[in-house]
């Protein structure tokens, strides 16, 4: 620890608490390769699980043959969805109210669909396990088109129909046909359908987000063990929402919550990939209590990519309608979302879409309706929120190609358009039409800054000269400008309307002061690469006035850490990160009387300052808070409990509302499809910032991600059911070569309700960065007429518009 | 994503490495970087019982600069291609095109050897090597042959090379004139969505001639000589580059992938042509 230092600059800095761009702590045993991965677990005897996985989409299970996989050398057992039953796991409950297989129950839905479980000394016997296990299937036919499922007869889910394929109401209410999950609905239909047919302007558009995957670089996986002689289960996992698995393991397994203790150690990545709960848990702890040994289980990339958590896949109509000048008056958005063959969508309980109804985005839109049909088709389950809060991403999506699309039908610039209908700085906490209530924004500011630094006139001019070139055969590139305004929603959430099975939203942090002045806190979160253990240590350096160096940072383990409900949505900071402060708070209240004591003053006397208690208005009289700490422990104080510690729950009264304008130039090439990203600019506005490194951090990987999405990203199907783009040569992870120099920038915004004002970022680039990098590419041919299409714009996509434009003469 | 298991061989010599293909015959597979063949094993695609690494094996290694041609071993690297300076001057295609092959780590074990033997059509190095007229010495335990790029590519992973036969050296008449290898990928790692190898001599004014392959475009690496034909004796001029093209594109037969549709690549595969040829020709 450095000395006593003087000025008050010195002893702020010293702190390193909240602004300042503190190197992360976790990147030492990172960058040397000494991360704890859940397969960097070994332990005594322990096994391997690997899973029998169908070829099929669909199809009957008529027989399965185990017995030459018992012969293979090392296996020891072979687990059936027969072998479950008798314990009620061979189903298991989903995050969305629906039930999924956990080894196939006579049929499967999906290929890649788990139908046996072999359990054996390691991963190369488990495989050569699988290869011996004979499984008869009878083919059924195949649906992949969420459209056709609707309107056939073939019932995909037996489970979920009476007499007649009659269907059962689900979680969310009546359904539609046997195939249908559910419909939810927001906004006022009638209404918005009146402004709409007599609206002077109308712009439609149907667009398809595609599926894609989140693709984390570490997959999924666990280590199970049962210790048979006092009862415990050990799982460590690569769980998103550690606490909230024990819960789960606890409801279906029957073991009581205190003999489980989940442990998620280091997390390679989870982008909405590691929430859910996967057949792979169940079978391990299953394996584990039939064996009396830890099991291990881990997919490998191709496992990863075709069953675990896929997301989007969202086919969405829009109506947008205004006046001859532009001003938005009404917006309708129907989805019809494709959940795959079990409903296993990662999204608060109350919200089967998810937030899908922020999708009037940054707009002032008096008037919408949003209404989403769930079906199931014959993919793998799933439905997360890919680095976005739920369903955001395709909200953001929608509207600004609404937008987009509206600036056509008016012949407007689209940057315009977008400024005389957002919602103005006076008009926050803003109520909007789908019932969302806006924490604090200022869009104007943002836009008028974001425009400027990338001279949009000039942008645009050089565009109007390159399409003249164009026509003059001159060039074969073109130029496309992406904008894009986003809002996201985070920060789930209030418990009042956010739970997840029952399980509320609210999140934890207990701190604990050492009597030397070093600290731990311990939070209900969990870091996947977010740099929790940095973040947070700066916002209690700032509140309790203790270096951020001398605060460890832990979560993940059930047994230490406080209850929370995990990391994902963006919720970390706005929850956890608010549960810190509070705890940090009153750690700081008790210190006060501490100090107050010690300066023979009364409480209200002191004040703090940085990192000490002074005596109002005679500064050189002060106790530091290293000096309250050992005091804490140490000095009989009438009236005061030894020690210093503290614990908050927050449950935040409100989402918050990040938000941030961002800017793509890119040229393309008509004859190949290949586009060059010239440029990105991206300002986002996160409320108060807490680590501006890790923030631009952040914004770099959500921008990648959204690069990878917007142009080539997909989980693609044929018709049979077949996973197209199974490995990482058809699955678009770009590398550093396909990346451009990102820009970046902010404003500052402070969401009025969060206890540090902070907002959540880690997503937002990634919400913002999509429809920017999809508007450039469809910017590029607006001016030979392109009205829309879809993602993902890889190569062919692109070439293919531009022949259908008559490009390629 | 785990093989099935397998017997490993590591002979220090080529007689070793021959003895053991005589041995076990179709169950033997040789390795080089194994860059293409442990993915295929890993897959359970390719079922090889005796694993041989050629990596200890005296004798496949080196890059000779002779005064009219060239010898590659088979064990060369694609890194090894990139980084001599001799090879960058003689026939610096090589360098241009190896570049453009998968990413650094692979390139510092993917072999020329493994690349011209394993026979997929998305391999860079077989099309470049027939745009380069090389030739390739086969050593089995009845003897040394040598067969001629341009006839040793039969189909998709077959090659005119027999099970019992090691590819052990590469050798390349020294190209003269301009060159140019002209690819689009969909990223950093990816094989090609059409690629053309172009070699142009000049005289004068005119192409004196014109070596053309491409890749990724059919179930082999596709020599054109009609699109060669097209060049020689013009200015490589508008009407030159049609005809190249055309010829091409009458030799070629690509197959619908994740890529992209027939028509997409056909057309592409136009474009990549007449940017290589323009290349080679400004460099010739
Ligand atoms: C991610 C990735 C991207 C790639 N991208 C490209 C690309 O863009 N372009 C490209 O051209 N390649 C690409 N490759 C393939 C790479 O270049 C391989 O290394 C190369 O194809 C094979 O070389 P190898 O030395 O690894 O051969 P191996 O994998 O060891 O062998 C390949 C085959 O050739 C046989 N073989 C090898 N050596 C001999 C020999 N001396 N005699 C007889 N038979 C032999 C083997 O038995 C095997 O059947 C990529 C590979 C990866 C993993």
């Amino acid at each position: 620890m450095k000395d006593e230092v003087d000025t008050r600059e010195d002893r702020v800095a010293n702190l390193k608490g909240m602004g300042c761009s503190r190197k992360r702590v976790e990147d030492a045993r990172f960058t040397q390769g000494k991360g704890n991965y859940v397969d960097d677990i070994k332990l005594d005897g322990m096994l391997f699980g690997d899973f029998v996985r169908s070829p099929y989409a669909h199809a009957r299970i008529t027989s399965i043959d185990i017995e030459e996989a018992l012969k293979v050398p090392g296996v020891l057992a072979v687990l059936t969805a027969a072998d479950l039953e008798p314990l009620g796991l061979h189903w298991m409950p989903t995050l969305a109210g629906d039930k999924q297989m956990v080894l196939a129950d006579g049929k499967v839905l999906f290929q890649g669909q788990e139908v046996a479980f072999v359990v054996a000394e390691d991963r190369y016997a488990a495989a050569d396990g699988i290869e011996a296990v004979v499984v008869e299937y009878e083919e059924l036919p195949v649906i992949v088109d969420p459209f056709e499922s609707l309107k056939s007869d073939v019932v995909l889910r037996e489970d979920t129909v009476g007499e007649d394929s009659a269907p059962i109401d689900g979680a969310h209410g009546p359904r539609k046909h046997h195939n249908h999950i559910f419909t939810w609905e927001a906004g006022d239909k009638a209404p918005t359908e009146e402004v709409i047919a007599n609206a002077e302007v109308v712009a439609e558009e149907t667009m398809y987000y595609h599926r894609t995957h989140p693709c984390p670089l570490e997959t999924c996986g666990c280590v199970a063990s049962m210790d048979k002689v006092n009862g415990k289960l050990t799982l460590w996992g690569t769980f998103q929402a550690p606490h909230a698995i024990r819960t789960v393991v606890s409801l279906i397994s029957g073991i009581e919550e205190h003999n489980i203790r989940v442990i998620s150690p280091d997390i390679g990545g989870g982008f909405g990939n590691k929430v859910g709960a996967y057949p792979g848990y169940v079978c391990s702890v299953v394996a584990s209590i039939v064996t009396g040994k830890p099991v291990k289980w881990i997919e490998d990339r191709m496992d990863n990519l075709m069953t675990t958590a896929f997301a989007r896949d969202y086919w969405m109509s829009g109506k947008i309608s205004a006046t001859p000048e532009g001003k938005i008056t009404a917006l309708r958005c129907q989805v019809t979302a494709d959940h795959g063959g079990f409903d296993a969508c990662a999204d608060p309980t109350k919200f089967p879409a998810g937030f899908m109804n922020i999708c009037t985005g940054s707009y002032d839109i008096p008037t919408a309706y949003l209404e989403v049909d769930g079906v199931y088709t014959n993919k793998a389950p799933g439905g997360v929120s890919y680095r976005c809060s739920f369903r955001v991403t395709e909200a953001v999506y929608f509207i600004e190609r609404m937008i987009e699309v509206l600036a056509i039908e008016l012949g407007m610039d689209a940057a315009e358009l977008r400024r005389i209908n957002f919602i103005k700085k006076e008009q926050f906490p803003y109520k909007a039409a789908l019932g969302w209530e806006y924490d604090s924004g200022d869009y104007h500011t943002a836009w008028d800054k974001a425009l400027k630094a990338v001279d949009y006139d000039a942008l645009r001019a050089e565009q109007v000269q390159r399409v003249e070139d164009f026509k003059a055969g001159k060039t074969r590139k073109l130029m496309g400008i992406g904008l894009s305004f986003f809002t996201e929603i985070v920060g789930a959430g209030p418990v009042k309307n956010c739970d997840i099975l029952g399980l509320g939203m609210f999140d934890s942090c207990e701190i604990r002061i050492h009597p030397t002045g070093s600290a731990i806190a311990r939070l209900g979160t969990i870091s996947q690469g977010q740099g929790h253990a940095t973040t947070f240590a700066q916002i209690l350096a700032s509140e309790i006035g203790l270096p951020a160096d001398s605060i460890t940072v832990e979560e993940g383990d059930t047994d230490t850490a406080p209850y929370g409900l995990g990391t994902y949505g963006s919720r970390s900071t706005p929850v956890a990160g608010a549960a810190t402060a509070m705890a940090g708070r009153k750690i700081r209240a008790k210190a006060q009387m501490i100090a107050a004591y010690l300066l023979e003053v009364h409480d209200d006397d002191v004040e703090f300052d940085v990192d000490r208690f002074v005596v109002k208005g005679a500064p050189e009289k002060f106790k530091t808070m290293k000096e309250i700490a050992f005091a804490a422990y140490n000095q009989a104080i009438p009236g005061i409990e030894p020690g210093l510690e503290a614990v908050s729950y927050y449950d935040p009264p409100n989402m918050t509302y990040p938000f941030g304008a961002y800017v793509c130039v890119m040229d393309i090439d008509v004859d190949t499809g290949v586009p060059d990203i010239r440029r990105f600019y991206a300002l986002d506005d996160c409320g108060t910032r807490i680590n501006p490194m890790i923030i631009e951090g952040q914004v770099h990987g959500g921008l990648t991600e959204a690069l990878a999405v917007a142009l080539g990203q997909e989980i693609a199907y044929d018709n049979m059911g077949n996973v197209k783009t199974g490995t990482l040569m058809d699955f678009f992870l770009p590398t550093a070569w396909e990346v451009p120099n990102y820009e970046t920038d902010f404003t500052v915004t402070p969401s009025p309700h969060h206890p540090i004002g902070a907002k959540g970022v880690g997503e937002s680039p990634h919400v913002g960065g999509v429809p920017c990098f999809s508007n450039a590419v469809q910017d590029a041919f607006r001016a030979f007429g392109l009205r829309h299409t879809n993602m993902p714009h890889d190569h062919w996509r692109i070439w293919k518009t531009a022949n259908e434009l008559g490009l390629h003469g | 994503m785990i093989p099935a298991g397998f017997e490993y061989h590591r002979p220090r010599d080529l007689e070793g490495v021959l003895a053991l293909l005589d041995e076990h015959g179709d169950d033997a597979r040789v390795m080089a970087g194994g860059h293409s063949l442990i993915p295929m094993m890993k897959l359970r695609m390719a079922d090889v019982p005796h694993l041989i690494d050629l990596q200890a094996v005296d004798g496949l290694a080196g890059i000779e600069i002779g005064a009219d041609e060239i010898r590659l071993g088979a064990m060369v690297t694609q890194t090894e291609i990139i980084g001599h300076a001799g090879l960058a001057e003689a026939a610096p295609i090589l360098r241009e095109a190896a570049l453009q092959i998968a990413d650094p780590q692979v390139r510092n074990m993917g072999t020329v050897g493994g690349n011209i033997a394993n026979g997929d059509p998305g391999n860079d190095m077989p099309g470049l090597m027939q745009c380069l007229d090389a030739r390739f010495t086969l050593v089995g335990s009845g003897g040394v042959r040598e067969v001629a790029a341009r006839e040793f590519y039969e189909a998709a992973y077959m090659t005119a090379r027999e099970d019992e036969e090691v590819l052990t050296a590469v050798t390349i008449p020294r190209p003269a004139g301009g060159h140019a290898y002209e690819k689009q990928k969909r990223k950093i790692g990816d094989y090609a969505t059409a690629a053309a190898a172009v070699q142009i001599a000049k005289e004068g004014r005119a192409c004196a001639s014109a070596a053309i392959a491409m890749t990724n475009l059919s179930d082999t690496p596709v020599f054109s000589e009609g699109a060669g034909a097209a060049l020689v004796g013009t200015a490589v001029d508008a009407a030159a580059l049609a005809a190249a093209s055309e010829a091409m594109l009458g030799d070629i037969d690509p197959t619908e992938d994740n890529r992209g549709p027939v028509a997409f690549k056909r057309h592409v595969a136009g474009v990549i042509l007449r940017r290589a040829i323009e290349r080679a020709w400004s460099r010739a």
